[in-house]
């Protein structure tokens, strides 16, 4: 059920018309000047990367479990059954958690605005939600940015690398990083050349920190307890200490003090 | 004395006055005129040192309070309250310079009604504005105290405990969680740093920072208040505190040394010298001085131990959050002139205000402070509505 893209590099003719298309979809502006911007910001959510006559693209991965949504204090990013990471600025407070934690660091900060939101790629999820392709995908002249099921077009990059062994680089990337994405990259040239972390674990990465989060129901009612045990006992201690004490002295003479 | 006090007012006048016209070009301008906080870069000093040092710098405020009410650690009573009082100042602070760095302050509220359990913000959120909210209540006996207000002093006395328990794992809960908010960083955060025991290394370093901050302020309230030392206490502090340090020490060595990360330890580089400097700071320089009794016996010795290892976990949490990103983002990030204004305006708040309440609150035990030494004497008196006795 789930959407995805697939971007194949070695189709794409760099004519960045999903840049064009991306921008009008997100109400952005678009010029030559942002055009020759090669990389993504708070309005250019995707880029196309020239290095030597090769092409890649850079897009908001919207992974299977993102970092941000998981990180996100107030819900505001989200990861929608059919694909799409998606973001709601009113509930944004502009904590940025999100911004360090993205593994493919995505998100961007209006830093220039007063009251400023985060700005990623969203996958266009309410012409997704319609059944239309992303503005992209859509626009695309040669099918380098192809939109699909995601399980097809996993099986197509696996067929297309088979086809062509010598062609491609081995990985599809996105298929195994931080447990998968609805984003998939093919290229000839390796990813690092485009600044694609390649170190990435092959585990979704919320799970370092919920493996440590999901202690807490438990560790507040037994930490009480324990302290409240440890109160009981010290005190408790301290009173017996003070009675045997009243008690010899009230012996020895009567009362040294009270 | 007097020269002195006036000089430290005119440069608290001048903080405040650089911080407020900071403060006014960051609700003007917004987070990109008033910071060199970038993409790369999303999180800087307000985060590093306004949040995550301020909160470690108010751990004293649990520390302490487990060790009087909850260990029953009589002897320690008598420096509670100004340590309750920089825990509570600490936090209020916090809060103030979270409102700088979020992108949207008036949406501050947000997580009460929107609640994500899966996100360490979250759970930090909902902490501090709880623990803020405890230690309001276990300052409030000296406000109450001072304006003789005796049924809600009651109250308070009679919740005491339970307060204090709240206030204590809740400070577990976040210290740590600080650290956990890093966990999902591996790829970014560099070795030295990053660490799946970060949480129980920020708990650790917060009790001995606690532990030293205490030590701190009573040396530097006995100079400045003209209060006599409670060295014996502090003494017993900073026995405590070797412990602590000692413990984080080979807890952090047999980490670095699992994970690998000891063979760069050796290699000069910039995250190398920075390491280092924590390292000496906070555990090298101050176990050297604090194994010799004499010097641990002496107020001065435990004066800048205590100075050495809050400027060492200092540097810890800079690096975790400034230093140990520089290598993954390839960006170099220091602060803009309005960010150190805003800051240095939030820590000359903290020192005044802290002034002031000692002026006009019951903060030190002023006239009985002989009398209350005899640890015997069970009941402290009306001075002493913190402690709510079970004997009653």
């Amino acid at each position: 059920m789930s959407k995805a893209l697939l971007y194949d590099a070695t189709i794409c003719i760099g004519c960045k018309q999903c840049e064009q298309a991306c921008a009008d979809q997100n109400k952005l502006p678009y010029n030559d000047t942002i055009a020759a911007e090669e990389r993504q910001s708070d309005h250019k959510l995707t880029a196309i990367l020239t290095r030597n006559d090769k092409f890649m693209r850079r897009l908001c991965m919207n992974c299977q479990e993102p970092s941000c949504a998981s990180v996100c204090p107030v819900g505001a990013l989200q990861k929608t059954a059919l694909g799409p990471v998606t973001y709601d600025a009113s509930k944004c407070m502009g904590c940025r958690y999100c911004m360090v934690a993205c593994p493919f660091s995505v998100p961007k900060y209006e830093w220039g605005k007063l009251f400023p939101k985060v700005q990623k790629c969203v996958m266009c999820p309410d012409r997704v939600a319609q059944g239309k392709q992303t503005a992209c995908a859509e626009i695309c002249p040669t099918g380098a940015t192809k939109f699909g099921e995601r399980d097809e077009l996993i099986a197509e990059a696996q067929q297309r690398i088979r086809d062509n062994p010598t062609k491609y680089v081995n990985h599809i990337y996105g298929l195994t990083e931080v447990g998968g994405t609805s984003v998939f990259l093919l290229s000839s040239v390796p990813f690092e050349d485009f600044g694609y972390r390649t170190n990435l674990s092959k585990d979704p990465l919320p799970m370092l920190t919920y493996q440590v989060l999901q202690h807490i129901p438990d560790f507040v009612p037994l930490g009480g307890m324990v302290l409240g045990g440890i109160w009981w006992i010290t005190h408790r201690r301290a009173e017996v200490a003070l009675a045997e004490a009243h008690e010899s002295a009230a012996q020895a003479k009567n009362g040294r003090k009270q | 004395m007097k020269m002195k006090f006036t000089f430290w007012k005119l440069v608290f006048l001048f903080l405040l006055a650089v911080g407020l016209y900071a403060t006014f070009i960051r609700f003007t301008q917004g987070l990109g005129a008033s910071t060199h906080l970038s993409d790369q870069f999303p999180w800087g000093i307000w985060i590093s040192f306004d949040v995550l040092c301020g909160v470690m710098l108010a751990a004293g405020g649990f520390t302490l309070t487990a060790a009087v009410h909850i260990l029953n650690v009589k002897r320690m009573h008598s420096i509670i309250r100004p340590t309750i009082l920089t825990a509570f100042l600490g936090y209020v602070l916090v809060c103030v310079a979270l409102m700088y760095d979020l992108g949207k302050p008036y949406n501050i509220w947000h997580p009460l009604i929107m609640r994500n359990p899966h996100s360490v913000m979250f759970e930090v959120a909902y902490c501090v504005m709880l623990y803020t909210t405890v230690l309001a209540l276990e300052f409030s006996p000296i406000v109450l105290e001072r304006f003789g207000l005796e049924k809600p002093l009651k109250v308070i006395r009679t919740i005491l405990i339970p307060l204090v328990i709240c206030g204590v794992v809740l400070s577990t809960l976040h210290q740590s969680s600080l650290g956990t908010l890093y966990l999902i960083v591996p790829e970014k955060l560099h070795p030295f740093w990053y660490s799946p025991l970060l949480p129980v290394f920020f708990f650790i370093s917060a009790i001995a920072v606690g532990l030293a901050m205490t030590i701190f302020e009573s040396s530097m309230s006995s100079k400045h208040f003209g209060l006599q030392l409670e060295l014996p206490v502090l003494q017993e502090l900073g026995r405590v505190l070797v412990v602590v340090l000692a413990v984080y020490a080979i807890l952090r060595f047999e980490d670095l040394a699992h994970r690998g990360a000891l063979t760069l330890a050796l290699k000069p580089g910039y995250e190398m010298y920075l390491f280092w400097l924590e390292i000496g700071l906070a555990l090298i320089l101050p176990l050297i001085l604090l194994l010799q009794p004499r010097v641990r016996n002496s107020p001065n010795g435990l004066y800048w131990a205590a100075v050495l290892v809050v400027l060492g976990f200092i540097t810890n949490r800079m690096n975790v959050s400034i230093t140990g990103f520089e290598g993954s983002t390839g960006v170099r990030y220091f602060p803009k002139w309005t960010e150190l204004a805003v800051t240095g305006m939030i820590i000359a708040s903290g020192f005044a205000l802290f002034g002031l309440a000692v002026k006009y609150l019951p903060i030190f035990p002023k006239e009985e402070s002989p009398a209350e030494q005899p640890a015997a004497s069970s009941e402290p008196v009306f001075t002493a509505p913190v402690l709510g006795h079970a004997g009653d």
